[in-house]
């Protein structure tokens, strides 16, 4: 059994895909944080057979979860204070992100103002395609 | 406040009404020639049209109201690289309604999250040009008698012609109809017409290749043409752009009340000895384009005509 510190306020996520815990790491901006964070890799699952965990220790409204929710909803997140589990969490697609991905239909507006935000809409749950709000072309790079 | 993006903004019943209206300016133009007096329409066209532009002047002349505006790039701000929210608020201030055409996707649903007048998407690159798909259903309902239960032929660019995909995001939510989709491999409906509207509004098509074979089924076919600006390789286009061309031969083939409806400028793929034929209906549809943009600047500006 490995042992990782106990954390007192943060998150663990749990059920990452094994091999995914870096692309998370920087997803989610834990790089340019000043917190303790352990990044587990190829640990066991029963169900999974192998997974990668992630505990950070920073407060509870630090992370935007939406974009874990669109990067791998299969994630459980627990959410620790005073060093205990107080919930767990189970993600779901978002609805809408922003910036986290770019449109790359060089006939979007996007292209030419870069000012502008990148805004997703999930357009259909269950192929989970997601679209530029301002063009429509459908997403199809890398989650 | 509201604005047009997408023909898929009016429900079915304001749709309804909207088409109504236009039908009443048809039949009685003098009731609304005063409509719109001291009202004004910007014009913010980012690129070439000269059909779209001077149905949006000639509707809101014939309201009463006045035009300003620019037809290209060139000649506006953009090409000193001010962006679209910065020049939809400056119109803002001159104009109480805008009509906005630009070559990049989106554009206008841009502008109408800066804007504090209604803004008409005029046509963005290849998306959407819902006041085209007003001006079909208007012509489709005034000479069919109906929305319903029609088999319409959609031919040539598929792929990049705007103007059918917003058709048909329009037309599936009427029972009945069904449609043939006609066009070369190469130019074929994208794929999220297929699956996100078609085959999720459950509606029947097929997609042939040949005119020939779809003709005779049809209650209406609506002719497009390959649109070079679409293109990104000059010999892609060169290869395209004689795919199809409706000549009197063909029209032979096709029913005694089949429409054809083209959102124009055509090249040649609509021979010039149809214009006589009684069913070319392609410049009817000009004038009813008219109409509806008359009818959409009403309503946009909720003026009410008793």
């Amino acid at each position: 059994m490995l042992n990782v510190g106990q954390i007192n306020e943060g998150f663990v996520l749990d059920h990452i895909k094994a091999g995914k815990s870096m692309t998370i790491y920087h997803d989610l901006g834990l790089d340019k944080l000043d917190s303790c964070v352990a990044i587990i890799k190829n640990a066991r699952s029963n169900k999974l057979g192998k997974k990668d965990i992630i505990k950070v220790e920073c407060p509870i409204d630090m992370l935007d979860l939406d974009i874990l929710g669109f990067i791998d909803h299969s994630i459980t997140i627990n959410i620790i204070k005073d060093g205990e589990i107080t919930s767990k969490k189970k993600l779901s697609l978002p609805k809408q992100i922003t910036n986290v991905i770019r449109c790359h239909n060089p006939r979007c507006i996007t292209s030419i103002e870069q000012e502008l935000k990148q805004v997703f809409i999930l357009t259909d749950p269950k192929k989970e395609i997601y679209r530029c709000k301002y063009c429509e072309e459908k997403y199809s790079g890398k989650r | 406040m509201r604005h047009l993006m997408s023909p898929l903004d009016f429900s079915v019943e304001e749709l309804d009404r909207l088409l109504d209206l236009a039908n009443d300016i048809e039949q009685n133009p003098g009731k609304y020639a005063h409509a719109c007096d001291r009202k004004r329409i910007a014009t913010l066209f980012y690129e070439p049209s000269t059909r779209t532009r001077l149905s949006f002047e000639a509707a809101m002349m014939n309201l009463g109201g006045k035009v300003l505006g620019f037809s290209s790039a060139d000649s506006s701000s953009a090409a000193k690289g001010e962006s679209v929210s910065d020049t939809i608020r400056m119109a803002s201030c001159y104009a109480d309604i805008c009509a906005m055409r630009h070559p990049k996707e989106g554009a206008p649903l841009v502008a109408s999250m800066a804007s504090s007048i209604p803004v008409i998407n005029a046509g963005d690159g290849g998306h959407q040009h819902p006041t085209q798909t007003l001006t079909d259903l208007l012509t489709i309902r005034s000479l069919k008698g109906r929305l319903n239960n029609l088999t319409i032929g959609l031919c040539g660019d598929l792929k990049f012609g705007r103007t059918v995909h917003s058709l048909i995001e329009a037309l599936v939510r009427y029972a009945g109809v069904k449609f043939v989709l006609i066009s070369p491999e190469e130019l074929r409906v994208p794929d999220y017409i297929r699956e996100e509207v078609l085959e999720k509004n459950k509606k029947e098509y097929k997609e042939v290749i040949r005119l020939e074979d779809a003709l005779p089924k049809l209650d209406l076919l609506y002719m497009t043409r390959v649109q070079k600006e679409r293109f990104f390789n000059e010999e892609d286009y060169v290869r395209m752009k004689d795919f199809y061309i409706l000549d009197k031969a063909k029209m032979e083939l096709a029913s005694a009340d089949m429409l054809v409806l083209h959102p124009l400028p055509r090249v040649n793929e609509i021979s010039t000895e149809v214009d006589s034929d009684p069913r070319a209906s392609y410049f009817k549809q000009v004038q009813y384009g008219v109409y509806v943009r008359m009818a959409l600047i009403l309503t946009l500006l909720e003026v009410e005509i008793c």
